[in-house]
């Protein structure tokens, strides 16, 4: 067991874990946070990304030890129910899944592509996304959802 | 026969002042004379009025149903039904679903069925509920219950005297048995019905809100996991439990039999475990497997299983046939593939059992936990939480079992378990593997004068309640083995294995016959369709072989051989918005194609044309643009059902060109994504759908429309652009390479 000081959503904490331990039961476990999901644990299908100093990580392979004293951002922090992130605001527009688990990861790697290509075109779009699966095929959704969100933050 | 007070419900309902005082699922029966009169869909076994729904004081309506949310969105769909049959703001109804202390008993959550079900029942429930509190205002008010209006719960006499729902919650009863006399509104009153009202579980879901089974934390649990032997014929020898009690957090190991689990403290310390239990276990294995490839096809073909004729027509009248075809078509295993791995979470206490459950059916569930803990099923309680998309029969109920038998040895700790991905890869029941050989004649005219049907086919329905026996995966490891009784085929007309086998064109003379291998090693469940996939897939595609022997233009070749006019009508439209041209050939890289199929010959009809995109030299297949048209009766909600075909038909594209279970003849070897690529986002088709809304027609179900058709379409496409017909799903790179480069004979 070593200490780690994580500064995640703008909250700096101290946790005791193995420095092994995946971020993602850090976040999900010790923080409580719902938005990164166990999907698979082997950085495949993406549903665990959040961002690491703006960057999206696996989470569900990212060592604690490797996120301490960076800035980590999930899902939660984007938005609220009351004060939606214009992505949120769009995928619930664009009802832009159906069992959402993918969901969470979808939203992050759109936020760091929006945070560097505010203005991506549908190849664009898919292609940072291509590393994420998603089973109840929302992606033409998602791809509009990401869309109309470029949009509303351009404006 | 007596009433049986259901005391569960009673004890964990707290009703306060609401309406509902007393809760009676069971059906009245002592008081009626002989059977009971049939109600409409799931009201007619649950026929309590009170059972469906609750007025509450506060403003509030709750509705039950024992259907549940698996991003399907029906509790949106039930609350509009709900909504406009009572009058009330949508914005007041919320819904309790798949409890088995709280709801309605409505079976499995499945076969496209919940709309049909759950939404009739509660429309007629509703419509009832509404004339009881109607009465109960004119009592209230002293006037005629005829001049009264309602609007969001306000009842109002003609000289502007009001009385609501809630204030009369408390006197007008919904503690009766439904009658359904009460008429449903037409559709041209409805409010909600027939608009795309946003889905109600879709905010929490992007905003980290707790919207999963697997958000769920109860104070004191720990973490739980599964090692699972490393093929279906496996069984423990030995392994070093004591090593593994020693490890950090480690709370509880539980072996029995074959049967091997863990629990932490913490979940890194729980899957830690169960690596250390991996490496420490003995296993024996067998050969047990079926080989694989295009050998498992002869090898289903020769298994000694009987045809069982599911389907006969002859006629006497018909030509016989001037040209006769046939044709082998095959599925592989394919998987669920849920993005979350299947999780439960378990309690004990002082005897009693409560899991949290993303199980399609939660009443089946409790039975068969009764089964194996031999316990009276009232002292279990299984409450639904949404999980991961499971299009069937996944892991879900399965690791019910598991989480509450290492609960068991937590003491009071609840345990949260979830699987690994390579769990559900390699232990999920898998859509089976299949084979159907068609065969058929056209007349001088090009009229198909016969037709058969012969299908071979694993069991499409191993969930929990299909048999005697237990149905739940760690049963079969227990060292007293409760295993699963091979349960019958799903019965006709919906079918399983024959499942939208006998086709719904007009031939004179048909024939399907199935050979149901009810018992196999590999273990297979119900995946979205059951068998209508592959079925459709080789009937759709057999259609458009007869049609170009026939020289025909595939739709008008369908048109030819349809009296049924909504069949007719989505076929038209399809191929309408597709911009269909008669006859049109590929150009050996680009094609398109077309399919039609009625769900079960019973739900909703979809027809669809698909574009596809060959590359030759490598094999490569791309779904570029896919139109279908669909009806499904009246429309609850447009846009959920345009997101139900859109998916399907992005899904079925994905099973299609992409998907098949590997394993050799010991062991499963899909353990990951790496192992089981599945449709990305630069692979996806373009879709474009089209709703055909009938109003006035009762619900069809939707959700599982569009699979059978997509997979048709797209071989008839591939088979238009290149001139060459693949039979065998799927249509890997490799495959239509090989296809690309066979002489014809």
């Amino acid at each position: 067991m070593a200490s780690f000081r994580l500064h995640v959503n703008g909250k700096t904490t101290t946790v005791s874990v193995e420095p092994g331990t995946p971020l993602l039961y850090v976040l999900r476990n010790d923080l409580e946070l719902n938005g990164p999901k166990f999907g698979c644990g082997l950085a495949q299908c993406g549903a665990c990304t959040v961002l690491m100093d703006g960057k999206p990580v696996r989470s569900c392979v990212t060592p604690v030890s490797a996120a301490a004293n960076t800035r980590v951002t999930t899902i939660e922090s984007l938005g609220t129910l009351e004060r939606l992130h214009p992505l949120q605001r769009a995928f619930i527009e664009e009802q832009a899944c159906q069992c959402g688990y993918c969901g969470n990861g979808m939203v992050m790697s759109a936020k760091a592509l929006l945070d560097r290509n505010p203005g991506p075109s549908e190849l664009e779009i898919k292609q940072a996304l291509n590393g994420h699966l998603c089973r109840c095929a929302s992606h033409n959704r998602i791809v509009r959802a990401v869309q109309r969100a470029a949009k509303e933050m351009r404006s | 026969m007596s009433v049986v007070p259901d005391v569960s419900r009673r004890d964990f309902v707290k009703t306060g002042g609401a309406l509902v005082i007393g809760f009676a699922l069971a059906p009245r029966v002592a008081l009626a004379q002989g059977r009971p009169a049939p109600l409409p869909a799931s009201l007619n076994t649950n026929r309590m009025l009170d059972a469906w729904l609750r007025i509450d004081p506060n403003g509030t309506v709750t509705i039950f149903t024992g259907k549940i949310e698996l991003g399907q969105g029906i509790g949106t769909a039930l609350s509009q039904i709900a909504a406009d049959e009572l009058d009330v703001d949508l914005q007041r109804i919320q819904v309790v679903s798949g409890d088995t202390a709280r709801t309605p008993n409505e079976g499995q959550t499945a076969g496209s069925l919940s709309v049909e079900q759950s939404g009739t029942a509660l429309r007629f429930a509703c419509a009832e509920a509404r004339d009881v509190l109607v009465s109960a205002a004119a009592a209230k008010l002293g006037v005629a219950a005829p001049g009264l209006t309602v609007s969001d719960g306000a009842v109002t006499a003609p000289g502007g005297a009001t009385a609501t729902y809630w204030e009369l919650a408390g006197s007008a009863g919904l503690n009766r048995e439904a009658t359904a006399q009460a008429k449903p509104k037409p559709a041209a009153e409805h409010h909600w019905v027939g608009r795309s009202v946003p889905r109600r579980d879709i905010p929490k879901k992007f905003t980290g809100g707790a919207a999963y089974v697997q958000d769920i934390r109860l104070p004191g649990m720990v973490f739980g996991r599964v090692v699972r032997p490393p093929s279906p014929g496996a069984r423990l020898r030995s392994v070093d439990e004591a090593a593994a009690r020693r490890l950090p957090g480690v709370v509880a190991v539980v072996r029995d039999g074959s049967f091997l689990a863990v629990a932490a403290v913490r979940e890194e310390q729980a899957i830690g475990a169960r690596e250390a239990l991996k490496r420490s276990a003995r296993w024996t294995e067998t050969v047990s497997l079926p080989p694989a490839d295009e050998a498992l096809y002869r090898h289903l073909m020769s298994l000694p299983v009987p045809g069982q004729t599911v389907s006969e027509k002859t006629s006497v009248t018909a030509a016989a046939p001037a040209k006769t075809l046939e044709a082998l078509y095959t599925r592989p295993y394919q998987c669920h593939a849920s993005m979350g791995p299947s999780c439960a979470v378990a309690r004990w206490q002082e005897g009693k059992l409560v899991v949290w459950t993303h199980s399609q059916g939660v009443f089946p569930l409790r039975a068969e936990l009764a089964k194996v803990f031999d316990m009276s099923p009232q002292d279990i309680r299984c409450i639904h939480a949404e999980g991961a998309g499971c299009y069937g029969h996944n892991g879900a109920d399965d690791v019910v079992l598991d989480a509450a038998l290492v609960a068991r040895a937590t003491g009071a700790r609840p345990v949260k378990l979830q699987w690994m991905r390579d769990d559900e890869f390699a232990w999920e029941p898998y859509g089976s593997a299949m084979v159907m050989k068609l065969s058929g004649g056209i007349d001088a005219q090009g009229n198909v004068v016969t037709w058969s049907h012969e299908l071979w086919s694993q069991s499409h329905n191993t969930r929990p309640g299909a048999s005697a026996g237990v149905n739940l995966l760690a049963a079969r490891h227990l060292a007293t083995p409760r295993p699963l009784v091979p349960p019958a085929d799903v019965p006709q007309p919906s079918g399983g294995s024959d499942r939208n086998a006998i086709p719904l064109y007009d031939f004179p003379n048909v024939k399907v016959v199935k050979h149901y291998i009810a018992d196999a090693p590999i273990r297979t469940s119900a995946l979205r369709t059951l068998g209508g996939y592959a079925n459709v897939f080789a009937l759709e595609s057999f259609v458009d072989e007869l049609a170009a022997a026939a020289g025909a233009d595939p739709v008008e070749f369908r048109l030819r051989h349809l009296n049924d006019a909504r069949a007719r009508a989505v076929i038209e439209a399809a191929a309408q918005r597709a911009g269909w041209r008669p006859s049109a050939k590929g150009d050996g890289e680009r094609g398109r194609g077309f399919a039609f199929a009625r769900y079960k010959n019973l739900a909703c009809y979809c027809a669809m044309a698909a574009d596809v995109e060959v590359e030759r030299k490598t094999g490569l297949v791309r779904v570029a643009r896919v139109v279908a048209a669909v009806d499904a009766g009246q429309i609850v909600n447009p846009d959920g059902m345009v997101n139900q075909i859109e998916g399907g038909i992005i899904q079925s594209t994905s099973w299609t060109l992409k998907e098949s279970v590997r394993f050799d003849r010991t062991q499963v070897t899909t353990r990951s994504w790496a192992d089981y690529p599945i449709l990305r986002f630069t692979e996806v088709p373009e879709v474009d759908v089209v709703l055909l809304d009938r109003p006035d027609e009762r619900f069809l179900g939707v959700g599982e429309g569009a699979q059978g058709p997509a997979a048709a379409a797209i071989a008839n496409a591939l088979a238009n652009a290149t001139g060459k017909r693949l039979r065998a799903l799927p249509f890997t790179p490799e495959r239509v390479r090989r296809n690309l480069l066979q002489v014809d004979p």
